[in-house]
């Protein structure tokens, strides 16, 4: 019996961490590989997770990996090719990096829409336009969100779907986590400060998961947030560097115009574009939305087109922490089953 | 008439088995992205006319997609041609062609007296 037993993991952010420890506790031979320089992908961005205001950082350190004789891992390797030659799995970067497999899990996650694309909301040109991304950090440094002259907000608005459910931005998905993050940073914003008003617009509320409803009901009842259902279609910027917004009002059927202090808009996930370069030389595939394509999107959801090639968290779609680990496990389960039906085969 | 009559408005019920379909499938037949609205309402927010006017391009195409076409033909032309709403609409539909087709077909039906 031959001893295939190694795996290249491809991206270190949560689902990668959790499988390479689950994998490597599993007895094989695991090679972590990060394109930045350390390992925690998105979450080192974020604050206060949603739906209960657990910290970022402690899920980044239940998540690490910790020092195993059968891990290694390499950061600052931007993969960029996977080929396949003599049975075995090739993955290099833009240098010399080579890094050889059996088996090859992607968990490359995904990017943030880049705000400026969506010109007529004037991210980027106005500067008290900011992103939920920006939000996060504001949030993380433990200072106040305050207009850019210093102000305490009196009104902010928060902007649902930007560059997700919009043909406009090429993105016709919906990123799924941004309408519960626009509830969780509501009602950051008003914790922070009691007196401001706070406005979603949204097309349609998707607060899918579990405890998201209780959030929203939070929100309403202990923090008057107040939500209006139409897309803005414009936002423009006043002489004080104060904000007007134009959406309509459709419950009411009526236009409607807003002045705010601080607008945020909730950006949403998009598939990596390096994607498409990891799909050269070998079968893999990506669906309509660019991110990997599943063989099965019921039950083999995992699996990607090209055998031996597996998928864990939101480089499938987009998904939250909680459904990101789950994937990432049934993942490695996967990869598990796959090396022993392999060997009772030979 | 019954004594009563005064206790009943008009109803304002909308009356499915009333369905007018007759200016719906003659825009759907030319432009098919306006099957795909989610009365998101940018297009209302930019109008040139409806900041102008009480015209609501939003819910014309709702009214249109519930079968009722009464006082169409009068709110239609408010409609000043200028674009914008096809300039935001997330669904790409291209709204300016659904009014054009709407104008078309309301002449078409008036010239057959049948509106
Ligand atoms: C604004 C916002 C707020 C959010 N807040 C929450 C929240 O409060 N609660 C919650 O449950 N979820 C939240 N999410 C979702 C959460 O960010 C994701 O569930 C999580 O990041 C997914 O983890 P991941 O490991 O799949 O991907 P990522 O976090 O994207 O990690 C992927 C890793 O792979 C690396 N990588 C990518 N390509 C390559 C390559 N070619 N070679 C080498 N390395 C590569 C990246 O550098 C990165 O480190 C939020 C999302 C957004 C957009
Ligand atoms: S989760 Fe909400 S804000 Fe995000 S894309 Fe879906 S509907 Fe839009
Ligand atoms: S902008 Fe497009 S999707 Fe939104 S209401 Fe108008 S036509 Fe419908
Ligand atoms: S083309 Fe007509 S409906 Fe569209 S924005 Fe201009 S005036 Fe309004």
């Amino acid at each position: 019996m031959t001893e295939k037993r190694n795996i290249a993991i491809i991206g270190a952010g949560i689902a990668g961490q959790e499988a390479a420890s689950v994998l490597a506790g599993l007895g094989y031979k695991v090679t972590l590989l990060e394109k930045q320089e350390r390992m925690g992908g998105m979450l080192n961005k974020w604050s206060k997770l949603f739906p209960d205001f657990s910290s970022s950082q402690q899920i980044l350190d239940t998540v690490q990996v910790s020092a195993n004789k059968n891990l290694s891992v390499i950061c600052n390797a931007d993969i960029s090719s996977i080929t396949k030659e003599n049975g075995r799995f090739e993955l290099s970067d833009n240098s010399s990096l080579k890094v050889y497999a059996d088996l090859v899990l992607l968990a490359t996650g995904y990017n943030l829409f880049d705000a400026t694309l969506k010109e007529e909301y004037g991210y980027g040109v106005f500067e008290n336009v900011i992103t939920s991304v920006d939000f996060e950090k504001v949030h993380k440094s433990g200072k106040k969100l305050t207009t850019l002259l210093g102000k305490e907000p009196r009104r902010v608005a928060i902007i649902h779907c930007v560059g997700s459910r919009d043909a406009k931005s090429g993105n016709t998905y919906c990123s799924k986590v941004c309408c519960i993050t626009g509830v969780k940073q509501a009602i950051e914003v008003t914790r922070m400060w009691p007196d401001c008003e706070v406005f979603n617009f949204y097309m349609d509320l998707r607060l899918y998961g579990s405890k998201y409803d209780s959030l929203y009901l939070e929100a309403q009842k202990h923090h008057k947030v107040q939500f209006i259902r139409g897309r803005l279609s414009e936002i423009s910027e006043r002489q004080d560097k104060g904000l007007q917004l134009k959406a309509e009002d459709t419950l009411q059927g009526r236009p409607l115009r807003m002045n705010a202090d601080i607008v945020i808009l909730l950006v949403g996930m998009e598939a990596c574009e390096q994607n498409a370069d990891l799909c050269r030389n070998n079968t893999l595939d990506l669906d309509e939305n660019r991110f990997f394509k599943s063989k099965n999107i019921h039950y083999a959801r995992n699996i990607s087109t090209q055998p031996g090639i597996f998928m864990a968290g939101s480089c499938i779609c987009p998904m939250s922490v909680n459904e990101t680990l789950e994937s990432s496990r049934s993942a490695a389960f996967l990869v598990d089953k796959s090396f022993r039906s392999v060997q009772v085969e030979e | 008439m019954s004594q009563f009559d005064f206790l009943k408005p008009k109803s304002r019920q909308i009356e499915f088995e009333q369905f007018d379909d007759r200016i719906l499938t003659f825009v759907l037949e030319r432009e098919r992205s306006f099957l795909t609205c989610i009365s998101c309402g940018g297009c209302t927010a930019t109008c040139s006319a409806g900041n102008l006017t009480s015209f609501n391009i939003r819910k014309i195409g709702l009214s249109l997609r519930r079968g009722s076409i009464n006082d169409l033909s009068d709110e239609i032309q408010k409609c000043m041609f200028c674009g914008k709403c096809t300039l935001v609409c997330p669904r790409d539909i291209n709204i300016r062609n659904v009014v054009l087709l709407i104008k078309k077909r309301i002449a078409q039906l008036e010239s057959e007296k049948t509106l």
